[in-house]
């Protein structure tokens, strides 16, 4: 039996995380448990109407709330210049609304109380005279004609209209699908879903009337981010902005952006010198918070009669909610969507997307989608899928017949991303091998025999992870680079301190491992420091699985700038050139003589000593360095899911699931395979459970729990993990990013299998989540559309 | 009015709202903030307490029904300065990764093992599916609670 006391433990490998001991003990400190002497308590008042202009708002009865300090409204805001604030998309979002409210659950006023219940209390007491407008909730209708126009307030804006983008080349395309011997199109939705961290949103601002610095504790992937972006909104200084990230309940992309409510917070406490907490409730959470998703998709795949794969042709058109706030690389107004080529070798590729507002919360890019990678291997795996029904090909064998080949590596897309290395058909026979395929399909075919329902379902996935390369990617003008501090002390304990933050991806530990891997140092003489603006260097944040392959870099790469400086204090040392050194494990050593060396702890030492350094050589043992990735790195992996589907009930019982994933080098197999169960948590519930749907008034019908629908212990199966290493060729530890890997290839695997399971009743798709009812009506030649409760 | 509830063995005594939710008199009046928040709906199951010795949902218990009775949280589950079997199974089993449902899932496993020491992975599945983690797929949840059973099995024997 092992014992959890912290193991001496060098470099990469599996060991137990730092975050962990103090987390077991609830001795976490998140948003919410942060207590400032004087604390305030903000709570906001939300839209009940979709879309409604604002007569009047009467706060008379809420300020009169003995516990009440203020009542702030969009008119206050106005006064202020701070009624709306830019969003990620180079948008504008209302703070609080002013002239209308634009989808349900919109901020319209703020209660700053003595309590948290008192604040709530007197949100009840706010009167809003609202004149209900009519409502697009349905994305297919926000570019008719006659469309009431959300966006009013922009100025020019006479439609729903929001971007056109393309990809690809759309005559070459055009071309091979004139000539193609078979050509399947079908229309694909990946329904509007929500991230649902168990922690909800929250912030805890603290404006110094004195000094006029603010502090904000609160839940940000990107606290970097958030404190330019205060900065440019508020027109505070930004060298007086502390942002502080302390530990966060989940984020999956929905703590990338900036709510109204961290902005209430700061200006409460701006107004009260005090300090102001404000933390939503889950159907707060829900209903205003960044969703994901919501892309109404056209997909048409050419090929030839025996299975050669040509081409593929996409329309898309995506539903960004009332403001257009996705959080994405500004040359991107569909995130990566454009490598919805995903793993296979074609001819031509192109697709459209167009953007259009309604009457619905913003967001889009968020819930570890790698910025739309999700929508497009769902289009690109669920398009194979069909063209396999068409054709009455098995799925593996036609991805196998079109998977890009080792030896083409690296390989450039129609879409032009570079793909830095894989082995595909190696992931995919391994992922067969695992599952018994054979043996599957034909306990399957005895199954039908039978008239029972199992269905196999293959899903095979390209990320591209680690935005991204400055000349690029930015977002919001802010390339997104990484910068890295490492610092040894005399006594050889080291401080590192990265911009990104981890919202339980484990950096504490793995990010010392990196550290340990290059310098020899053990891990547990390494701190991780994360999360603070003030103490850390810029970079961009946590998210697009971006951490390792740009943060971990900028790591690797500055204990490398240590390793180099420490050479040439052992050369002092050992009164020899450092040429003849040479590096083994945690030393510095003389070639051909190893008994001379210097570890790094004597180095350390030696480096804050009175020892005469050679000419130009400071003092000390540290290093900075910001790391601008020259291409992103591309993860993959191959999915097998078995299902039982339930004739009667059309319940679908995921039996097993099979993941093989090949994210490069693994710092930490423990936290990748983590990871990894996440994610396939995840397609298990967004193929089967959850949906954020919307009625005709834009009444938002997944606002709890109870509503919407996330998968527990008994949905998940235990799930079969299996892996192939390809390292990245131009990452520095060869590592590839894997945090948001199951999450963008587990879905499709589910969909594939229930509608393998289903396809003797001649269903070639249906859309997400495949709960009971619609397995069931597309049993009985119903399929039901699930984004909107309208037949 | 005034509440006394004994939370890891120590009685708090506070003046209360009758409305305040046991998880709110846990984190804000008697200051431990081990035991989260995360619903309002008894879904997500990161307030999951003990009250008299059973798990409660404490988001779903107010106060005053708790007056008189013993709450025991996830600070309580260390004794002695030595971590219970469960806290070290989800560590090494990387049973949490964000840790915010990690308290919830704890007093849940520590209830179980005690109800059954020997839990198939199908009871573990059953006895944590009322509540809800966004982070690890269940799999290393139900991982650590069998480690802590095999670690309290063996340290058993040691003892007999």
């Amino acid at each position: 039996m092992t014992t959890v006391e912290e193991r001496p433990h060098t470099g990469f490998g599996r060991t137990l995380r730092k975050e962990d001991v103090r987390l077991v003990r609830g001795k976490g400190n998140y948003v919410d448990d942060v207590r400032l002497p004087g604390m305030l308590h903000g709570a906001l008042l939300r839209s009940p109407y979709a879309h409604a202009k604002i007569n009047s708002i009467d706060t008379s009865a809420a300020e009169a709330h003995p516990k009440v300090l203020a009542v702030i409204t969009g008119e206050t805001l106005k006064g202020l210049g701070l009624a709306w604030m830019p969003t990620l998309s180079y948008d504008v979002q209302a703070v609080l609304a002013t002239d209308k409210v634009r989808y349900q659950g919109q901020e319209v006023a703020f209660v700053i109380a003595e309590d948290h219940y008192s604040a709530r209390d007197a949100v009840e007491l706010i009167e809003v005279d609202y004149e209900p407008l009519p409502v697009v909730a349905d994305a297919k209708k926000a570019m008719a004609a006659d469309a009431p126009v959300i966006r009013d307030d922009k100025e020019g804006q006479t439609d729903n209209h929001i971007f056109d983008w393309e990809s690809g080349d759309q005559a070459e395309t055009d071309a091979v699908f004139a000539n193609a011997e078979v050509v399947v199109a079908e229309d694909i939705l990946y329904p509007r879903v929500h991230p649902a961290p168990l922690e909800t949103c929250g912030s805890v601002a603290d404006m110094d009337p004195v000094t006029g610095k603010l502090t904000l504790y609160t839940t940000s992937q990107a606290p970097h981010a958030h404190r330019t972006v205060y900065a440019l909104v508020a027109g505070l200084p930004e060298h007086k902005i502390r942002v502080i990230s302390p530990d966060i309940g989940g984020g999956f992309g929905n703590k990338v952006g900036i709510y109204p409510g961290y902005v209430m917070s700061i200006v409460g406490s701006i107004v009260t010198g005090k300090p102001v907490k404000w933390v939503e409730d889950r159907a707060e959470h829900l209903m205003s918070t960044a969703f994901a998703r919501d892309y109404h998709m056209r997909g048409e795949i050419a090929a030839t009669k025996d299975g050669k794969i040509l081409g593929l042709r996409v329309k898309v058109l995506a539903d960004h909610g009332a403001f257009n706030a996705t959080a994405q690389p500004t040359k991107f107004p569909a995130g990566f969507f454009h490598v919805f080529t995903g793993s296979y070798d074609l001819q031509a590729a192109h697709c459209t997307v167009t953007g259009v507002y309604t009457n619905k919360a913003p967001g889009g890019v968020a819930y570890a989608c790698s910025f739309r990678i999700t929508e497009a291997v769902y289009l690109v795996e669920r398009m194979v899928d069909v063209l396999a029904y068409e054709l009455k090909a098995d799925p593996a064998e036609l991805r196998m017949k079109n998977l890009i080949q080792p030896e083409q590596f690296p390989y450039t897309t129609k879409t032009g991303w570079e793909y830095d290395s894989g082995d595909y058909p190696k992931a995919l026979q391994l992922a067969m091998d695992m599952a018994g395929y054979d043996e599957l399909r034909k306990e399957q075919a005895e199954k039908r025999e039978r008239g029972e329902l199992m269905g196999i379902g293959v899903a095979f996935f390209t990320e591209a992870v680690g935005a991204g390369p400055r000349k690029h990617m930015d977002i919001l003008g802010l390339g997104m680079a990484d910068g890295a501090e490492l610092r040894i002390h005399p006594t050889g304990k080291a401080v590192l301190r990265i911009s990104v933050k981890t919202q339980g991806q484990g950096h504490e530990t793995t990010f010392a491992q990196i550290v340990g891997n290059e310098l020899g140092l053990p891990t547990a003489d390494i701190e991780v420091v994360h999360g603070d603006t003030d103490q850390t260097p810029f970079g961009l944040g946590t998210y697009g699985s971006r951490s390792t392959p740009v943060s971990g870099a900028a790591t690797a790469l500055v204990a490398r700038k240590i390793r180099d400086k420490a050479k040439i204090v052992a050369s002092a040392m050992l009164e020899v050139s450092p040429d003849d050194l040479e590096w083994e494990g945690n030393r510095w050593q003389v070639k051909g003589d190893p008994e001379q060396g210097k570890t790094i702890q004597e180095i350390a030492l030696a480096a804050h000593s009175s020892l005469e350094l050679p000419e130009g050589v400071e003092g000390h043992l540290d290093a900075t360095t910001v790391y601008n990735p020259p291409n992103l790195t591309y993860p993959f992996g191959a999915y097998i899911c078995v299902v039982d589907v339930d004739k009667g009930t059309g319940g679908v019982k995921v039996r097993r699931f099979i993941a093989v994933d090949d994210c490069g080098v693994r710092i930490n197999p423990m936290i990748v395979e983590g990871q990894v169960h996440g994610g396939l948590a995840d397609g298990v519930g967004m193929a089967l459970m959850q949906v954020i749907a919307f009625d005709e008034e834009g009444n938002h019908l997944g606002a709890s729990f109870m509503d919407y629908l996330l998968p527990t212990s008994l949905e998940c199966p235990s799930w079969e993990l299996g892996e192939t290493t390809t390292p990245s060729p131009h990452h520095p530890i060869g590592a590839k990013g894997v945090g948001e890997s199951a999450t963008v290839g587990s879905p499709c695997a589910v969909v594939n299998a229930v509608l393998d399971a289903i396809k003797p009743y001649g269903v070639r798709h249906a859309d997400m989540p495949l709960t009971p009812a619609a397995v069931w009506g597309a049993l009985n030649g119903r399929p039901i559309r699930t984004d909107l409760a309208i037949p | 009015m005034e509440v006394t509830i004994n939370i890891n063995g120590t009685p708090e005594t506070h003046d209360v709202e009758p409305r305040l939710l046991l998880v709110h008199f846990i984190r804000e009046k008697a200051g431990l903030r081990g035991t989260h928040w995360g619903c309002d709906t008894s879904n997500c199951g990161t307030c999951v307490v003990w009250l008299d010795g059973k798990p409660v949902k404490s988001c779903t218990v107010f106060a005053a029904m708790a007056d008189g009775r013993s709450v025991r949280t996830v600070e309580g589950l260390e004794q002695g300065g030595k971590l219970d079997p469960v806290q070290e199974g989800f560590m090494e089993c990387h049973g949490l990764q964000c840790g915010f449902c990690t308290p919830g899932m704890l007093m849940t496993s520590r209830a179980l093992l005690d109800a059954n020491p020997d839990p198939t992975e199908t009871e573990i599945r059953e006895a944590i599916s009322g509540q809800l983690c966004r982070c690890t797929g269940y799999e290393n949840i139900v991982r650590s609670v069998r480690w802590a059973a095999e670690k309290e099995a063996s340290t058993e024997e040691v003892t007999a």
